[in-house]
């Protein structure tokens, strides 16, 4: 448990995510197998067993502290398993019980059955210093809270092992805990593991966004355009018999929509962008989608209420097919041709939106008052589907007012009615590896979702101020102004006007959220 | 013995301890500003607690002042008063006051553990103890220096490009960190703050090797590059630190057990290294005092009168306002 520990200290305090990643490497650089597989399984939520609640927690310290001094400690530190990792009474090193490696903790606790559980904790508290002791509370919680997502530690993995993060992606959907055959490839010794047979994510090409700029520089014909619907981006994958439906971010969330795991009962892997429509095709609003998001299951009401529907414009396997490597006139083809043939249903094609030269396609753009559409989508009609967000390929070219993607920082209680929400929410965006508070909003989402967002911020507080809770950055808001201006009052030295919360993106990274200074490019002249 | 406003007052000997005001007769346990403070008209104390005296406070360290060296015992009025290590900072002591047959002892700040830049603390039994409970939870056990140290240096490993930084009190501190780091085998110069300067001058005046030092003002920004530099805890966060690039901030501070208050502070790599006593400690040195009786003069009081009471021990909290806890 040591080097996990530690790391654990280390993630703690460590603000910046490339101090993050050089952590974790040296982790696992320095860390033998498989204990260092099992703690990546541990970062990235990966583990099963039967977790322990606080309150049998609180049970057992007062079998070993004063209730009263518990009961001051608690007062003071005001996180359960800090006190109890720093408050547990310290035995004096004994020979025969050294504390238990990373592995000897997760294959017990594993095996473990619900009732065993605190009996091992006991033992195990007893044998680890504070550091450990800690660690192993937070991983028993089910509550490791460290600011690692599935995204950072697989960053931090393809940077140590000098490996590409998008076949590193690639392969990962086969892997599982200890991840010996990864290690292994990473460090040299073997090639690397082969992609999952069955439905695993394969990671998404990403566009830019278009630069007015940009536009001199290239050719129309070179192009083809498509709408950018308001919903959010999903993989489709249904291969050898297994059906995902996936995140942009590889999340998997076919829980969440059985309406559409339900018709893929092809054999493909497809990129499209999920939707709410209520009739064939008929799309509704994003607040309509918002219902459906950020959910592990799905009630009957819900579906019927807020249908979901894809709406496809790429295909990346047909059968064993793997069509990557095409340039996208002829996937699109392919796309038609596979559609045409398959039928499936809740699903359409996005239609290509033909256009003659730059001017027309921006008179195309902002005649497109539909609510469902968020702008264009711009893709090199040479270009193959690769990994990540390789600059020219493909252009998002959004339309009309200003919007930044920031990242929750703060949320404070409300007013009247809203006094028992965390409902005034302080959003930011980063400048260098931090993150700089840039606006207040606290209107611009329903009621249902400032439930959604109070239980988040609930459940992701780092710390407590009064009636302020600051959360961990883990929340994109999609933050909708009328203009920005300099201002000497904030620390950003800048200060929107009317913000308000455009939408929610649950499903967007926080280390993808704009940077300040595309918000200084927004001032206007 | 009573408490005033003006701090402890010893009746039959007409004297405080650690007074917070001015007075005419003052003892000081130790050179933190907290318990030596300027102004009185005559001090006694240790000649390491008169040495920071001066040096800090110039004419303010006192009207006249008269050194006592540890375990010479000395009357004055109806008290026989001896001063003790306290193991806390260079110079620091307990004071021993017997008067009428009975023996009391203000421990001052103190902590137990070794420390090679002053004398270690030497347990006195008494009948009334007076002591500090600066870090009297539980929640509150120093892990061992050394432990800690390897932090540090384990962190110089990983970021060779960062320098590091680390907050620590000018007096008592900082100079136990550069022993610490010298008994690690850590050989390269050590820059400092300038606050800092003086008082580890003063130390190796008194014997305490730190090995080579360096002003870190006029330090070329390359140099530091990977470097090691210790500054005054304000000076962390503030433009001070600015010349550094991209610095790790470290801090050494018993308080840095406690995640939440060192990430409040910005920090991001805590050393718990204290010289104050634990819980442990504390509670160790009540067993080994035996003192039927127990004044807690400052600090986190109310845990460790729980903790005395259910012992048996009679014991109350004084409160006394006007320490801080510089030297935590
Ligand atoms: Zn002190
Ligand atoms: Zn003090």
């Amino acid at each position: 448990m040591r080097n996990f520990s530690a790391l654990i200290d280390g993630l703690v305090f460590m603000p910046a995510r490339n101090g993050k990643i050089r952590l974790l490497a040296d982790f696992f650089a320095t860390t033998p197998d498989p204990d260092r597989g099992w703690a990546l399984a541990a970062l990235t939520e990966s583990l099963v067993f039967h977790e322990a609640k606080p309150a049998a927690i609180r049970q057992l310290v007062a079998t070993r502290v004063d209730p009263e001094l518990f009961a001051l400690s608690y007062d003071y530190v005001g996180d359960l398993a800090e006190t109890v990792a720093l408050i547990w009474p310290e035995r004096p090193e004994r020979a025969n019980s050294l504390p238990p490696s990373m592995t000897e903790v997760v294959e017990t606790l594993r095996a473990a059955k619900r009732g065993q559980v605190m009996g091992l904790v006991e033992g195990w508290l007893d044998t680890l210093d504070s550091s450990g002791r800690f660690a192993l509370l937070k991983l028993i919680t089910g509550s490791l809270r460290v600011g690692v997502s599935a995204r950072l530690a697989k960053t931090a993995l393809a940077e140590w092992g000098k490996v590409d993060l998008g076949d590193l992606e690639e392969c990962w959907h086969g892997l599982t805990p200890p991840y010996a055959d990864l290690f292994a490839w990473l460090e040299g010794k073997s090639d690397r593991p082969a992609a999952g047979k069955g439905a695993g994510f394969r990671p998404l090409m990403l566009s830019h966004p278009l630069e007015e700029e940009d536009m001199a520089g290239l050719d129309p014909a070179d192009y083809a355009a498509e709408w950018k619907w308001d919903g959010i981006r999903v993989q489709l994958a249904a291969r050898g018999g297994e059906r995902r439906i996936y995140s942009r971010t590889g999340d998997d969330v076919s829980g969440a929509f059985p309406d559409i795991a339900d018709h893929m009962t092809f054999d493909a892997v497809l990129d499209g962008e999920l939707l709410v429509a209520r009739d064939e095709g008929a799309i509704a609003p994003f607040n309509d989608l918002q219902q459906r998001l950020n959910r592990k299951t799905v009630t009957a009401a819900m579906l019927k209420e807020f249908p979901a529907w894809v709406r496809l414009y790429d295909i990346l396997f047909d059968g064993e097919e793997d069509l990557r490597g095409l340039p996208f006139t002829e996937r699109r083809a392919r796309l038609e041709r596979w559609h045409d043939a398959v039928r499936p249903r809740r699903m359409d094609l996005s239609p290509l939106v033909p256009f003659e030269g730059w001017e027309a396609l921006k008179g195309l753009r902002e005649g497109s008052r539909e609510n469902s559409i968020e702008g264009l989508m711009l893709k090199r009609k040479d270009s193959v589907y690769v990994a990540g967000r390789p600059k020219g390929p493909w252009f998002k070219w959004k339309r009309g007012a200003l919007t930044l993607d920031t990242v929750l920082m703060y949320a404070q209680r409300g007013h009247g009615k809203r006094s028992s929400y965390y409902s005034d929410f302080t959003f930011g965006v980063w400048r260098g590896e931090e993150l700089v508070p840039v606006g207040k909003a606290y209107f611009g989402f329903t009621d249902a979702e400032l439930v959604e967002l109070d239980r988040w911020v609930r459940n992701r507080t780092t710390r407590r101020y009064g009636p302020v809770r600051e959360v961990e950055p883990g929340l994109v808001l999609e933050v909708a102004f009328d203009s920005v201006h300099p201002s000497n009052r904030h620390k950003s030295g800048l200060a929107m006007r009317f913000p308000r919360v455009h939408r929610i993106r649950w499903d967007k990274p926080a280390a993808e959220a704009d940077r300040l200074e595309t918000l200084q490019a927004m001032v206007m002249g | 013995m009573k408490v005033c406003p003006e701090g402890l007052y010893v009746e039959p000997g007409g004297f405080y301890v650690d007074p917070l005001r001015p007075v005419e007769r003052a003892v000081v346990t130790h050179g933190h500003s907290d318990h030596a403070r300027p102004g009185h008209a005559h001090v006694l104390a240790t000649a390491g607690t008169l040495a920071i005296m001066r040096q800090r406070l110039g004419e303010g360290a006192g009207a006249t002042t008269q050194t006592l060296d540890y375990g010479d015992a000395i009357r004055i009025g109806d008290v026989t008063v001896r001063l003790v290590p306290a193991g806390h900072v260079l110079g620091s002591a307990q004071v021993v006051l017997e008067h009428a047959g009975t023996r009391v002892v203000v421990s001052g700040d103190y902590k137990r553990r070794f420390d090679r830049t002053c004398a270690p603390f030497e347990p006195v039994p008494c009948d009334v103890f007076i002591t500090e409970a600066t870090f009297g939870l539980p929640v509150f056990r120093h892990p061992p220096d050394l432990g800690e140290i390897d932090k540090l240096l384990h962190s110089l490993s990983i970021f060779p490009e960062r320098s590091h930084v680390v907050g620590a009190y000018a007096l008592g501190k900082c100079q136990r960190v550069i022993s610490l780091l010298r008994a690690a085998g850590y050989d390269r110069p050590i820059y400092l703050h300038g606050a800092l300067e003086p008082i580890c001058k003063l130390y190796e005046g008194f014997g305490v090797p730190l090995g080579e030092l360096r002003p870190a003002t006029v330090a070329a920004k390359e140099e530091l590059k990977g470097a090691l530099v210790l500054a005054p805890p304000g000076a962390v966060a503030d433009r001070w630190a600015r010349r550094l690039t991209d610095p790790v901030v470290a801090m050494a501070s018993g308080w840095m057990r406690v995640r939440q208050r060192a990430r409040q502070r910005g920090v991001e790599l805590p050393l718990v290294i204290s010289d104050h006593a634990d819980w442990d400690e504390l509670v160790q040195t009540l067993d080994e005092v035996a003192a039927p009786e127990v004044w807690v003069t400052h600090g986190r009081e109310e845990a460790l009168v729980h903790h005395a009471t259910q012992r048996g021990i009679r014991a109350r909290a004084l409160a006394l306002v006007g320490f801080e806890e510089e030297g935590a």
